[in-house]
């Protein structure tokens, strides 16, 4: 089946099988390779994007079921050659990645997590309630809240 | 994944007309179950039928009296729902603690209550209210509507279309949840209604169920001490590897105090 997907602004088209995943659409099709597959069981958060401005995880929706829709990845949060978003600076001034196999989707919670607590403190507790939905194999996570917390204070336009 | 037919719908009549002439069809709401379990071949339909087309079940409604939610409204929009919030602060809060907030955007209290998990949240909170559901041929409390272990009254090609929370006077939810998925491991909902009081525990048995004996105690006295000698018999609770039965069955107690306590 032809499906039709604005991705980061861009309209893709593509033939994909009823079956196809959209994380494979993006990724194999699309060329996106930022949107990771860590578990590929709804788990780990690695394949967080953004769908209509909600964080969904891209290996547990169908293809078909964007099509239409408006995504954004990881490769849309800041542009290519310009300098990185506030959350993304955040996460390396604060030590938030390591290997960084899991930070495309803890940047796409974060920023997700931030919108959803427009004009309130985004305070320790929810930070780590709110990343229930991702798994972190290296950091421990401190650094990672540390980040989040960080990045939503520049971005609401604190210091 | 076996290869399927996708099809979205637009509205009820072109579902049930899809899945009639289908040979083996399935409804999907946000995929959240049917997706995982499409992937580890455990279903293997002929026909996906995609109901995110069909504006009419999405959407929350409050009156006086009742709360209603559209079939295809999301756990994310219960648990923001201004309007929830204040006429059942318990239900929001209970669809606020359902997995994560990725699942929380995509998954349904349609698709929750037609799957039936032993573990899933909303059952507790349509025993524990006695909400009705409404669906495409029938209108059924929700005492009558969760049968057994991934067992509802719905038949084939029957679709929920939205369920009807009437307003208690207090109402609370508190869960033991599986530290890896949020599944309620135990899960009490305890209401103080105009038809009396009401405990319902999810997580714990097959199914939903209530227990009576709190129920008649709190309506006595509605405190704390009331049920704290009440024991639930464990041999029609669940034994898996998140708990025993008998661990279960403490935590009912403790969950279902919690629950008291926290109505007010
Ligand atoms: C990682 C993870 C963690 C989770 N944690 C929790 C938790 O803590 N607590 C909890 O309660 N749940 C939890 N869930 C379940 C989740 O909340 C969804 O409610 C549930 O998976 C159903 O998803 P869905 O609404 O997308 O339905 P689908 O997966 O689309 O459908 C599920 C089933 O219901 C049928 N169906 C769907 N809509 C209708 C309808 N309107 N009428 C008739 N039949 C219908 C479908 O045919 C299918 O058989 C979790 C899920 C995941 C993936
Ligand atoms: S790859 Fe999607 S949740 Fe892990
Ligand atoms: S930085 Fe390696 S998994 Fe998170």
């Amino acid at each position: 089946m032809q499906i039709s997907v604005t991705i980061n602004g861009k309209q893709e088209s593509g033939e994909v099988e009823p079956r196809t995943l959209l994380v494979e659409f993006i990724r194999y099709q699309v060329g996106l390779t930022g949107t990771h597959v860590g578990c590929d069981t709804s788990q780990c958060g690695a394949c967080t994007i953004h769908m209509n401005g909600k964080s969904v995880k891209a290996c547990t929706l169908l293809a078909a079921q964007a099509d239409g829709q408006d995504i954004q990845t990881i490769e849309g949060v800041a542009p290519v050659d310009g300098p990185l978003h506030p959350m993304q600076e955040a996460f390396r001034d604060n030590h938030g990645l390591q290997c960084g196999f899991c930070t495309p989707g803890m940047i796409m919670s974060a920023l997700a997590m931030v919108e959803r607590h427009k004009g309130e403190d985004l305070d320790e507790q929810t930070i780590r309630e709110e990343l229930e939905g991702n798994l972190c194999r290296c950091t421990g996570y401190h650094g990672i809240v540390k980040a989040i917390s960080a990045g939503a204070k520049t971005m609401q336009g604190g210091a | 994944m076996y290869a399927f037919d996708y099809k979205k719908v637009a509205s009820l009549e072109d579902a049930q007309k899809v899945f009639e002439s289908a040979d083996d069809g399935t409804f999907m709401a946000g995929g959240m179950t049917l997706i995982p379990t499409l992937k580890q071949r455990l279903a293997s339909p002929t026909d996906v039928i995609d109901l995110d087309g069909i504006d009419e079940l999405r959407g929350i409604n409050v009156d006086s009296h009742s709360v209603t939610i559209g079939a295809m409204t999301c756990h994310a929009d219960v648990a923001a729902s201004s309007d929830v919030k204040k006429a059942i602060p318990a239900l929001a809060h209970l669809a606020s603690l359902i997995g994560d907030p990725q699942v929380r955007n995509r998954g349904t209290i349609g698709g929750s209550i037609a799957n039936n998990d032993p573990a899933a949240d909303y059952p507790g909170a349509l025993v524990g209210l006695g909400a009705t559901v409404h669906t495409t041929k029938k209108t059924v409390s929700a005492d009558d509507f969760f049968t057994g272990m991934f067992e509802t009254a719905l038949e084939e090609n029957e679709l929920v279309t939205k369920v009807s929370f009437p307003i208690p006077e207090k109402a609370a939810y508190q869960k033991f949840p599986n530290p890896a998925s949020r599944y309620a491991v135990v899960g009490a909902f305890v209401a103080k209604t105009s038809d009396g009081i009401r405990v319902a525990i999810t997580g714990a048995g097959p199914t939903v169920f209530r227990v009576p004996e709190m129920e008649k105690e709190l309506t006595g006295s509605f405190t704390v001490d009331a049920i704290s000698d009440i024991a639930v018999p464990t041999h029609e609770l669940n034994s898996d590897l998140h708990a025993t039965a008998e661990y279960r069955a403490h935590l009912i107690g403790v969950m279902a105090k919690r629950a008291v306590a926290d109505c007010g």
